[in-house]
């Protein structure tokens, strides 16, 4: 499988997944810069956590913008999967790869701990690794991870299938106390109808070996490596 | 030709730093403050001096960029 990570200014997760990648993968990612107007061909297209453009205007909205990105826009329309975390998650919804926002936390605090999800969508190239219902844990780092969609949006999300990963807690329960950041439908995580792209604010690949505190995010990319290979 | 955008929250977004403005006037002793929405202001000086052309391309500026009309409205003035 060849992954290409989208490297902007500000990104700070690019290299912790493109270690996991490359664990998983048994080659190392291709790392592009965000003026990049192409990108090279490949199996997976990765934008990673950080604060591109120091979250100036609005998160992810400079980042959206950049040349690498109408490729990426390009490229996913024509099917190439799209792995968008934390930042890149804020980064494709302004880019239109996924409806809503991300909008600051209710808390208002920067929320960085770790989280109990629910995998709620396992049909996904993404989220295939894991049974419907498990709970898994990651961790959040994020100010901004509040997510928010119309009521139309939220219908045709919880229709389809296409909420991937709630927030619960360790029983796999939602409820108040389980939310770090006041996301509408306790949403974590969701996918595009053609299952091609999934954003999430959770880190899978600070969750990818028992060294980092867990090891749940192993399985999506172990998952992406088998469908995509 | 300056142009003022102002860019709030659309009605029905919910607002956490709002609240925590109008909580802290409160607690300050500010009454009779209700709801507060916190927004942003922008001042663009334009080389354009048709006022229709840089109407447009301001609101070409906020849909694309300046604004994300998934949760925020815009508006626009025109000051000679």
């Amino acid at each position: 499988m060849k992954a290409v990570i989208v490297v902007f200014p500000g990104s700070n997760c690019d290299r912790d997944v493109m270690v996991a990648l490359e664990a998983s993968a048994g080659r190392a990612p291709a790392m592009i810069w965000h003026d990049e107007a192409t990108l090279p061909a490949c199996d997976l297209i990765v934008l990673p956590g950080g604060f591109a453009h120091g979250d100036y205007l609005r998160v992810g909205a400079m980042a959206a913008r950049s040349a690498a990105m109408a490729d990426v826009v390009r490229r996913a329309e024509a099917g190439v999967p799209v792995l968008a975390i934390c930042n890149g998650f804020q980064v494709a919804t302004e880019a239109g790869l996924l409806p809503g926002a991300l909008m600051r936390n209710a808390g208002l605090r920067f929320v960085c701990s770790w989280v109990s999800l629910r995998v709620d969508e396992a049909e996904s190239p993404f989220t295939a690794g894991y049974e419907a219902g498990q709970v898994v844990r990651m961790p959040v780092a994020h100010h901004d991870g509040n997510y928010f969609a119309d009521a139309d949006t939220l219908a045709r999300l919880e229709g389809e299938g296409l909420i991937a990963f709630r927030y619960v807690g360790a029983d796999g329960e939602r409820g108040e106390g389980a939310n770090p950041n006041g996301s509408v439908a306790d949403i974590a995580g969701i996918l595009n109808p053609a299952r091609t792209v999934l954003g999430l604010m959770p880190h899978p690949e600070r969750a990818a070996e028992p060294a980092l505190g867990g090891a749940d995010g192993r399985a999506m990319f172990d998952h992406l490596v088998e469908a995509l290979s | 030709m300056r142009a003022r955008v102002h860019i709030t929250l659309k009605p029905g977004v919910l607002d956490p730093q709002g609240k925590a403005i109008a909580s802290t006037l409160a607690r300050m002793g500010f009454e009779g403050v209700g709801e507060v929405r916190q927004g942003k202001y922008l001042e663009l000086d334009l080389a354009e001096t048709d006022p229709e052309v840089a109407r447009a391309r301001l609101d070409a500026m906020c849909a694309r960029l300046l604004a994300n009309t998934v949760i925020e409205d815009y508006t626009i003035d025109l000051a000679e």
